[in-house]
């Protein structure tokens, strides 16, 4: 046996070898794309990183915001688009128009920006019943209004049947940013508190009952909703102590969480007891063996706040209709950096991981 | 939840704990192996083991199913799903273990008709719906999923199903543990025992671990309180001088095992001479193929398997690993030839194997020495 001198040296050297190749970006290699490059994990991070954000060269994009932004004449607009592809078109809680409307606007004001309207696409399969069509054009109109957004330009595209899943639907959002936001994906502090808008994981276990692959019952709604008026209250009440904002879509809070904490190169502890998950949703989850940190919500956000302002931030949160439940889940730490660590109701700490395949494809 | 909640009570778990802080003499360094991938998980998913003291080490044993089966076997199972007509059918978490050319995950975006299914009879129902194309299951696991392959066959024998077949590539759980046990060098004081495996077997096959090799062992079941509490006997037995077979999990395993599950699969498989398992290498009666009666459910008799035989790379050390004699970093591929991304040895196939949790939470892990 080595002397435990060397032992320890050695283990640092290759701990020393694996972090090297962490912080190197990622390479995209794949030979095919999978349905995990689309799960929102660790496989879409290297199409991103490694295919996307090098391609286009582009500051903004680099940044890897939820909305980029131009500047025009000292106006700061932000623009993000989202494609959806969600089966079925119809779930409890909601429909594939109501996510393309929600899950745009979102990604604007968690960017900090006033969603101000959206383009609209749509790709549709032959013999997609006109019926369907006609209620997922009204589901957009009545969500777009209930946001406070205009459809201000669109096209409309036919394939043959078998090609697309009866519709597809792309939105581009544009918005204002607001100028009380001062939000940043690197400008996580030691001591931050992270909050949460409300109880997770009710849009991906909807969705996935509905498909009833599972011949599970029970009467789970997915959240869709504008999480404008969350992030509104939350610029009013606390401002620049506001650090960063994401909403948790794919991939769940988790993923939210893991790459944050790798953007700013702190660390996390999040509280699960703390974490609200409806009952439902833990049944299910418990049933199918999955995590609700992973399963998709599409209207809820994360919230970084300073540690002075948090208590403000949540009372502010939990005025928002739909956010009741809001909770601060955890704060953010120095060390190990880029990792998220778990306190489990149990007493235990454990990592909770970056994503890896995909849990439940086409979920939005 | 209700039912649920209890076997996950912090209290009880803190007591747990503190009992086994008194059962531990300070000085002594204990390894124990929980043998089954589902311990581990819970393990893992409840943070079990940081309520251990810093001398009592839990080793994850060969019982993660996916993670033993060799690349070989995955590069025949692929073959098959790029066949003509065929759709092959096996559990999502078998999608993403590497061939020597790829997974299952990438055939499949490189257009071979693979289907993910939570059970066989759900492939057996494909079967039924595509009369014109062959569908393949490709069976893995050890005796807790055998029983239903076994049951899936005799359904699709007595509705005489003529387009569904099984890859089999079932393993059984005495053979690695008795490997494990054989090899001089190992460094295990004693055995948490699979759960789901004994509903099936029982505790009865265990029997030879005190008997013959004089480690004590507790049949455990997958809450995290089941797991401390198996911990706790296994303890008391090496503070007390006594080794034997203990059932901490007696809501669901008796003796003598599922006799029925055991019938159906004695009927429907029987012993390969050997079997290969990634990182441990070929061990005698491991695995298990169709019995003659069922040879025409066969589908490495049907179809033309290239029976591939890829050699684990001789750098790969899971074997010490899984016994307890070296750490995955003294592995000599260790972080450099061998990652999660590019995994050669079991350990680093699943997420939970212990070179991949090193690998990704070995900075957690000096952290935790600190605090």
């Amino acid at each position: 046996m080595s002397n435990p001198a060397t032992v320890s040296e050695r283990e640092q050297r290759i701990l020393g070898i694996i972090e090297t190749a962490r912080g190197k970006r990622a390479k995209f290699r794949d030979s095919h794309i999978t349905m995990a490059h689309g799960a929102g994990g660790k496989a879409t991070q290297t199409l991103i990183e490694g295919l996307f954000v090098p391609a286009f060269a582009s500051a903004t994009l680099g940044a890897m915001a939820d909305a980029g932004t131009v500047e025009i004449d000292g106006i700061e607009l932000a623009l993000t688009t989202d494609s959806y592809v969600v089966k079925p078109l119809r779930f409890p809680g909601g429909s594939i128009g109501e996510l393309a409307v929600n899950g745009t606007v979102n990604d604007l004001a968690v960017s900090g920006a006033r969603p101000l309207a959206l383009s609209l696409s749509l790709v549709l399969e032959e013999g997609l019943s006109a019926e369907d069509l006609r209620a997922e054009v009204q589901a957009i109109a009545d969500t777009a209004r209930v946001a406070g957004v205009e459809i201000i330009a669109g096209d409309t595209k036919v394939v043959e049947r078998g090609h697309a899943d009866g519709m597809y639907v792309c939105t581009t959002g544009i918005g204002r940013r607001d100028p009380r936001a001062t939000l940043s994906p690197s400008a996580l502090r030691p001591g931050d508190r992270i909050l949460l808008s409300g109880s997770i994981g009710e849009h991906g276990t909807a969705i996935m009952l509905a498909r009833n692959e599972f011949e599970l019952d029970a009467s789970i709604e997915s959240d869709t909703c504008s999480l404008w008026p969350a992030v509104d209250a939350l610029l009013d009440t606390v401002g620049p102590d506001l650090r960063c904002l994401r909403d948790a879509t794919r991939g769940g809070v988790a993923s939210v969480l893991n790459e944050l904490a790798r953007a700013s190169s702190v660390a996390m502890i999040v509280r699960e007891g703390d974490v609200p998950v409806h009952p439902a949703v833990a049944g299910a989850a418990e049933i199918l063996g999955i995590d609700p940190m992973y399963v998709a919500n599409e209207g809820k956000l994360v919230a970084f706040v300073a540690p002075e302002s948090a208590e403000q931030a949540l009372r502010a949160l939990r005025n928002v209709d739909g956010c009741e439940q809001a909770a601060e889940i955890g704060e953010v730490r120095t060390t190990p950096p880029g990792m998220v660590l778990v306190q489990t109701s149990f007493g235990g700490r454990r990592v909770m991981d970056q994503l890896v395949g995909d849990p439940l494809p086409r979920i939005c | 939840m209700k039912f649920v909640d209890e076997f996950r009570d912090p209290e009880l778990g803190r007591a747990l704990s503190g009992e086994i802080l008194s059962l531990v003499e300070p000085g002594r360094h204990y390894k124990l192996m929980e043998v089954c991938g589902g311990h581990t998980h819970s393990i893992y998913k409840y943070g079990v083991d940081d309520l251990l003291p810093a001398n009592v080490e839990l080793v994850h044993g060969p019982g993660c199913p996916v993670c033993v089966i060799p690349m070989g076997r995955v590069d025949d199972g692929i073959a098959l799903a790029h066949e003509e007509g065929v759709i092959f059918t096996c559990f999502g978490d078998m999608m993403r273990v590497p061939g020597s050319q790829g997974s299952l995950l990438e055939a499949k975006a490189a257009g071979a008709d693979i289907r993910m299914v939570y059970s066989p009879l759900d492939a057996l129902r494909i079967a039924k719906q595509n009369p014109d194309q062959e569908v393949i299951f490709f069976a893995i696991g050890f005796e807790t999923t055998a029983p239903s392959t076994a049951l899936t066959l005799k359904r699709a024998r007595a509705e005489a199903v003529p387009n569904f077949s099984v890859m089999c590539s079932h393993v059984t759980i005495v053979p690695p543990l008795r490997a494990l046990l054989e090899s001089p060098d190992l460094r295990l004081d004693g055995f948490i025992g699979p759960g789901h495996v004994s509903t099936v077997v029982g505790a009865r096959p265990f029997e030879f671990i005190p008997a013959d090799y004089g480690k004590p062992i507790a049949i455990a079941g997958f809450e995290p309180l089941d797991i401390l509490q198996a911990i706790v006997m296994i303890l008391r037995q090496l503070a007390e001088g006594r080794c034997e077979v203990e059932n901490q999990y007696t809501r669901v395993v008796p003796y003598e095992g599922n006799l029925r599950a055991l019938e159906v699969m004695a009927e429907v498989f029987e012993l390969r001479p050997h079997f290969e398992w990634r990182g441990l290498g070929f061990i005698s009666h491991s695995g298990l193929k169709l019995s003659e009666a069922y040879a025409d459910l066969d589908a490495e008799r049907r179809f033309d398997v290239p029976g591939v035989r890829v050699a684990d790379p001789k750098a790969c050390q899971c074997g010490e690993v899984l016994k307890g004699v070296i750490k995955p970093w003294e592995c000599k591929v260790f972080g450099t030839a061998c990652t999660p991304e590019r995994p050669i040895g079991t350990c680093m196939v699943s997420s939970e194997g212990a070179c991949a949790a090193y690998y990704n939470y070995g900075r957690f892990a000096r952290e935790r020495e600190v605090v």
